[in-house]
């Protein structure tokens, strides 16, 4: 059981949150302005590293709020969190 | 006409019985007052809200604030960054708020049925809600001052610690369920 | 048999049991394996492939061998006997490898509990406790758990001293002492056997097994203690190994170490006559107290060349021959050790063996560490040349293993180790505080030997696990067929698969592969070891979540009313929503039919308090609502209602419902039943994270109120009677509008929308209210309660669908028949993009129509696939579709359909068919909207 350090509540158990995928995959400015192909990459289209992965999380149990978590997907480790909105840290 | 009924009503009498040893103390505190207030906490609106309860509106999260006594007695529970719920005694005038706020940004929702509240003390309140609640429940840790929005059992609650135990928020459609849960789990401490 | 004093057993107290039918009688103290041993039973199991008999080998939880069945007071299967503590009516048997699962439910509790400190020790032994203490003694929070009824571990299979008393002594006044303070806590009877991310690790505490019947019902069985800690200490101790020779099977081939527990602590010799072999001292310190406690010990058989000077001393006084530089060939005998064959190293394969009579054959082949927490906890492990097994290596979490855990083996090492480490775990919650090192006596100690395998002709004797039959021709087998890998050898020969996962037989094994193949056993490389360390009931991890407390029920502020009333539930998400009201002598079909005949032709009302609902506040929430649903809600009128749909960016129908505007800045907006949590999840992500600055907020109402559905054609007349106040005329109050209103007395909120088709009015209370307000409409007496399974029939005649049953996260409105709500006039929504992609504008996609089956009496099940000819032709079977809603209709007076079909909007007349069984059943397709079509009785 992950701790996830909720940028607002401090360290609770994983089971509080709700996984919200890769991170910085902004909606189109103008989604009409796209092609198909380029919508579809934005629908479809993940990345899915071994390694440091920035990624959305809700701490859906507690104070509701949408952040950003570094999580390392080899070994589970959380570098860092920051809120919406925030830069992208530089993993320790 | 039938009366109003709390959502754990029907448990008046097993909590009672619960609460005849020395360890533990049940109870549902039906009826009060309960505003989710959201507003910009930097914000001048925040701050009439708060001359109006009493009481500024907590910034740090975890933490609650209790002001007032009698009919104006108020807890305000941070549960996220621009979000409070405030519990007041039944009858606490939500327009307070309302006025307070005036026409400018931010909700204040009156939530008194959407949860009720439950009354867990005694010398043994901590360690019956350990059995379900992954907190550090630990006085030094979470104590009176302190409140967290988290789960206990398989329910989503609003703790909040006092002197003598916990007052724990349930959404009324939980409470049968978190009834059960804490008198099944308080068994071992009430025989 | 028994000793006639030592031990740590209550000699004042007798206990009886029964083992495979027969009485025996034992002490307070006793586990059944010490208490079995202690009345002669050598055979005390089956092995599992070849039906060999098995005897008790070890002394603790790594026992292979001597796995009984409970049979009461409640049956347990695969336990082993050497942790089961033995109580009065125990009664066990012998298996043979599997056991059996009780066939009625478990009467008793178990529970869990969380617990957060800042140092967890694990493990009550030297280290354990001496690291316990010191972490204690900065005033840090600490837990000591151990998997015995008293602390100890292996002080109190010894005669061993620490600071001047004997060992338990010690141990027992250290556990006492940490007790009394306020910020530690001692666990007894409790096994950590997980150890997972963040330092967080699972024990579970026998709390009454060892009561038997005598359990107060009250208590927990079993308990799971589920531990964050700061930091850990591991001071899990070590497992001594076995090694393979011809027989060393037989009862009465028995680790040395554990001879001696039984001796020690458990005042039982295990046999008569004993030959020792071993590599290390160690197993001559256990020689040297076995043959102090009265056990006749033949000789000690060691390969190595000469042991220290002292121990061969010692030997001698008590006349115990030394074969140094000699191994045991055989152990022999029929059913049990009766003979042990004795050969120099020298010429173990050219014969010169000698016979030694004894019924007892204690070996060792040094100690492995216990290290499958440190290994669960990420850390790596290395191989020790030195003692011949695996140690910690780096750990990647706030964890040390401490003594015998990692290799230190004599006991002031383990003390001292414990102290550093238990200090070393407290420093990062409190101040240091120096604590003296409790001391011990240093035994001489010359190096083992890491001695695996006597070599011979014919390994088909010669096991590595005993409890999954395997010998070291079975793994010589797997080499010769060309495995390389240990875990290959492993998955092959089942070699530490067994329950025990090979405690005992693990690098035994390692350690053959490396011999056939000519490699030393390091570079094999290591294992990697899975929680759980010892096997868990699933009672256990169960805990209280288990009957009705399983899984939230979610109930209305109406629910007593419908139980008592005597309605059927149907379960909906963690909902119990009234499925349906039988009368005496109904079955839910007839029950359906007169409810729905109720709701069209007279009134009826339905608790419609589970819907989602979702206040959104704020000068922008008009435009947060045009983003996210397809139609346009901004346009809203205060004091009217819209339906509306969302979907997810891939434009696919995600939920639908109403929506109401209370004020210029505030809506509230409905959610289906089962999506409330998820629908607000989205909310907030897409106000979080792609539109922070919209003056929006949101907040869940879904249990502040309480819906009551009033439906039908009489509707308007009850509502009138229950709220004078309310001018409920069709000019008065149209449709798609609310009203402020007194209800029953009660303050409402009174909707007028429709999920039937007939005039209908939604009255929303506060859920402290909702019980008031359905007594005071069922009092009229003019209304029929109904439930979701008429519910369900009205919304179908009518074509409404449910999503989640008529859609599955591939459908779009259009699809649906519902192009209507999607607005052309918004720049952009959620999902619309995607309504121009090629894949959502096939003509051919499955769209929802209705079905009418030619027999109008012909019920298609739900799933039912639907196919083009009456005749199957030969798979694949083109398909295309299947029925998403099926019911019997009093209003149609016939069974009818909502299906997607592929291009179904185009096929309306069409006819196709049903696999239903072995038939094939005619249907015709037409429009979803069967009933009421032009929306006539809508106003009433
Ligand atoms: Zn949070």
């Amino acid at each position: 059981m992950l701790l996830i350090p909720c940028p607002w509540c401090g360290p609770r158990e994983e089971a509080e949150f709700h996984y919200g995928g890769q991170a910085h995959v902004a909606y189109p400015e103008d989604p009409a302005a796209l092609s198909d192909e380029e919508w579809a990459r934005y629908l479809f289209f993940r990345d899915n590293p071994k390694g440091v992965f920035a990624e959305r999380w809700s701490h859906s149990a507690g104070c509701r709020r949408w952040f950003n978590a570094l999580r390392d997907t080899a070994t589970n480790r959380i570098h860092g969190v920051y809120r919406v909105g925030e830069p992208r840290p530089v993993a320790s | 006409m039938a009366e109003r009924r709390s959502p754990a009503a029907a448990y008046a009498g097993r909590f009672e019985a619960a609460s005849r040893g020395e360890a533990l103390r049940l109870a549902e505190l039906p009826f009060l007052t309960q505003i989710n207030v959201r507003v910009d906490p930097s914000s001048p609106a925040a701050g009439d809200l708060g001359d109006a309860l009493g009481v500024p509106l907590p910034v740090e999260p975890n933490t609650a604030v209790r002001a007032g006594s009698g009919a104006d007695e108020v807890t305000v529970a941070w549960l996220g960054p621009d979000e409070w719920l405030v519990v007041a005694p039944e009858g606490y005038r939500l327009e307070l708020l309302r006025k307070a706020r005036g026409d400018r940004h931010g909700s204040i929702v009156d939530v008194s049925a959407q949860r009720t509240t439950l009354l867990v003390t005694g010398p043994r309140a901590r360690d019956l809600l350990a059995h379900g609640c992954a907190l550090d429940l630990h006085p030094g840790v979470f104590g009176p001052g302190a409140c967290a929005q988290t789960t206990l059992a398989r329910a989503q609650v609003v703790l909040i610690p006092r002197e003598d135990g916990f007052l724990v928020l349930v959404r009324s459609s939980f409470a049968a369920y978190l009834a059960e849960w804490l008198l099944d789990a308080a068994a071992e401490y009430v025989a | 048999m028994r000793r006639d004093d030592g031990g740590r057993i209550d000699r004042s107290r007798v206990l009886r049991f029964r083992f495979d039918g027969q009485e025996y009688t034992g002490h307070p103290g006793d586990t059944l394996a010490s208490a079995l041993l202690a009345n002669s039973v050598r055979r005390v199991a089956t092995s599992v492939r070849l039906g060999r008999p098995r005897g008790v080998f070890a002394a603790g939880g790594e026992e292979p061998n001597a796995v009984v069945q409970i049979e009461e007071p409640f049956p347990e299967p695969m336990l082993p006997a050497t942790t089961v503590e033995l109580y009065d009516g125990l009664v066990a048997s012998s298996l043979a490898g599997q056991g059996r699962l009780a066939a009625g439910p478990d009467p008793a509790r178990y529970d869990a509990v969380h617990a957060h400190c800042d140092v967890l020790v694990v493990g009550a032994g030297p280290a354990g406790l001496a690291a316990a203490r010191a972490a204690a003694a900065t005033g840090a929070r600490v837990i000591l758990a151990d998997d015995q009824p008293e602390p100890g571990g292996s002080l109190l299979g010894t005669r061993d001293e620490v600071d001047g008393v004997p060992g338990a002594d010690w141990a027992a006044a250290t556990a006492a002492h940490l007790e009394e303070r306020p910020e530690v806590r001692v666990l007894r009877r409790t096994t950590v056997f997980g150890y997972y991310d963040d330092n967080y690790l699972v024990a579970v505490e026998r709390r009454t097994n060892h009561l038997g019947a005598a359990a107060p019902a009250h208590m927990a069985r079993e308990r799971i203690w589920r531990i964050r800690a700061r930091r850990v200490v591991l001071a899990t101790g070590a497992h001594e190994r076995p090694i393979a020779f011809a027989g060393n099977d037989l009862p009465g081939v028995m680790l040395a170490g554990a001879a001696r527990t039984y001796a020690t602590r458990y005042g039982v010799l295990p046999g008569r006559r004993a030959v020792v072999f071993a590599a290390n001292d160690g197993a001559y310190a256990a020689a040297l107290d076995l043959a102090d406690a009265g056990l006749d010990v033949a000789a000690v058989v060691d390969p190595r060349p000469a042991p220290g000077e002292l121990w061969a001393a010692r030997l001698r006084e008590r006349g115990v021959e030394l074969l140094s530089g000699h191994v045991v060939t055989a152990a022999r005998g029929d059913g049990q050790v009766s003979s042990v064959e004795v050969s120099p190293v020298s010429s173990v394969s050219s014969g010169g063996v000698s016979s030694i009579d004894a019924d007892l054959l204690l070996v060792s082949g040094g100690w492995n560490p216990v290290v499958h927490l440190y290994s669960q906890s990420g850390g790596t492990l290395r191989h020790d040349e030195a003692i011949g097994t695996l140690v910690p290596d780096a750990s990647t979490q706030a964890v040390e293993a401490a003594g015998a855990a990692r290799g230190v083996f004599a006991l002031p090492g383990c003390l001292a180790d414990g102290t550093g480490a238990g200090a070393r775990a407290a420093s990062a919650s409190a101040p240091a505080r120096p604590v003296d090192v409790p001391r011990a006596e240093e035994p001489p100690e010359a190096a083992p030997l890491a001695y695996w395998l006597v070599p011979a002709a014919d390994y088909a004797g010669h096991f590595v696990d005993l409890q999954r039959d395997v010998t070291v021709a079975d793994v010589r087998r797997a080499t010769g067929a060309g495995l390389r890998s240990v875990e290959h050898v492993k998955r092959y020969t089942t070699a530490g698969t067994a329950h025990d996962q090979g405690k005992t037989s693990g690098l035994l094994t390692s350690a053959v592969v490396a011999h056939a193949l000519g490699v030393p056993v390091a570079e094999l490389g290591t294992t990697t070891f899975r929680a759980p360390y010892q096997p868990v009931s699933f009672a256990a991890l169960a805990g209280r979540d288990r009957g009705a407390l399983h899984d939230p029920v979610r109930v209305t502020a109406l629910h007593e009313w419908h139980v008592a009333n005597g309605a059927l539930f149907e379960n909906v998400g963690q909902w119990k929503r009234p499925w349906y009201y039988p009368r005496p002598g109904e079955d839910m079909e007839a029950a359906v039919l007169r409810e729905c005949a109720a709701a069209r032709e007279g009134v009826a009302a339905m608790d419609a308090s589970t819907l989602g609902k979702i206040d959104v506040i704020g000068p922008d929430a008009g435009e947060f609502l045009d983003r996210l649903y397809t139609n346009l809600m901004s346009s809203l009128k205060v004091g009217s209602i819209r339906y509306g749909v969302m979907c997810r960016p891939d434009g696919m129908v995600f939920d639908d419902g109403t929506v109401i505007r209370v004020a210029d800045d505030h809506f509230l907006v409905t959610t289906t039943t089962g999506n409330a949590a998820a629908v607000l999840d989205w909310m907030e992500e897409w106000l979080q994270t792609e539109w922070p600055w919209l003056r929006v907020h949101l907040t869940s109402v879904t249990e502040q109120w309480a819906t009551v559905a009033l439906v039908g054609p009489g509707s308007r007349e009850v509502l009138a009677g229950l709220a004078p106040g309310l001018a409920v005329g069709v000019d008065d109050f149209p449709f798609m509008t609310w009203r402020e209103a007194e209800v029953a007395g009660v303050p409402a909120r009174v909707c007028r929308i429709s999920f039937s088709g007939e005039l209908a009015f939604e009255i929303n209370v506060t859920s402290w209210d909702g019980l008031r307000l359905w007594t005071a409409i069922m009092d009229t007496g003019l209304v029929t309660p109904y439930g979701t399974g008429t519910m369900h029939v009205l919304r179908a005649e009518k074509g409404y669908p449910i999503v989640g049953q008529d859609t599955d996260g591939t459908v779009t409105p259009h699809d649906l028949g519902m192009s209507w709500v999607v607005s052309k006039k918004k720049p952009d929504f959620v999902g619309k993009r995607s309504f121009s992609r090629a894949d959502t504008m096939r003509a051919d996609r499955k769209q929802l129509v209705g079905l009418l089956p030619e027999d109008p009496d012909v019920l298609l099940p739900e799933g039912t696939h639907l196919v083009a000819t009456g005749t199957l032709p030969e798979p694949p079977v083109p398909m295309l579709g299947h029925v998403t809603s099926s019911y019997r209709s009093a209003a149609l007076g016939r069974t009818f359909a909502l299906a997607l079909v592929r291009g179904g909007q185009g096929r309306h007349g069409e006819r196709l068919y049903a696999p239903v069984g072995d038939a094939l059943v005619p249907v015709t397709v037409t429009s979803h909207v069967l009933y009421d079509p032009e929306g006539a009785r809508r106003d009433g």
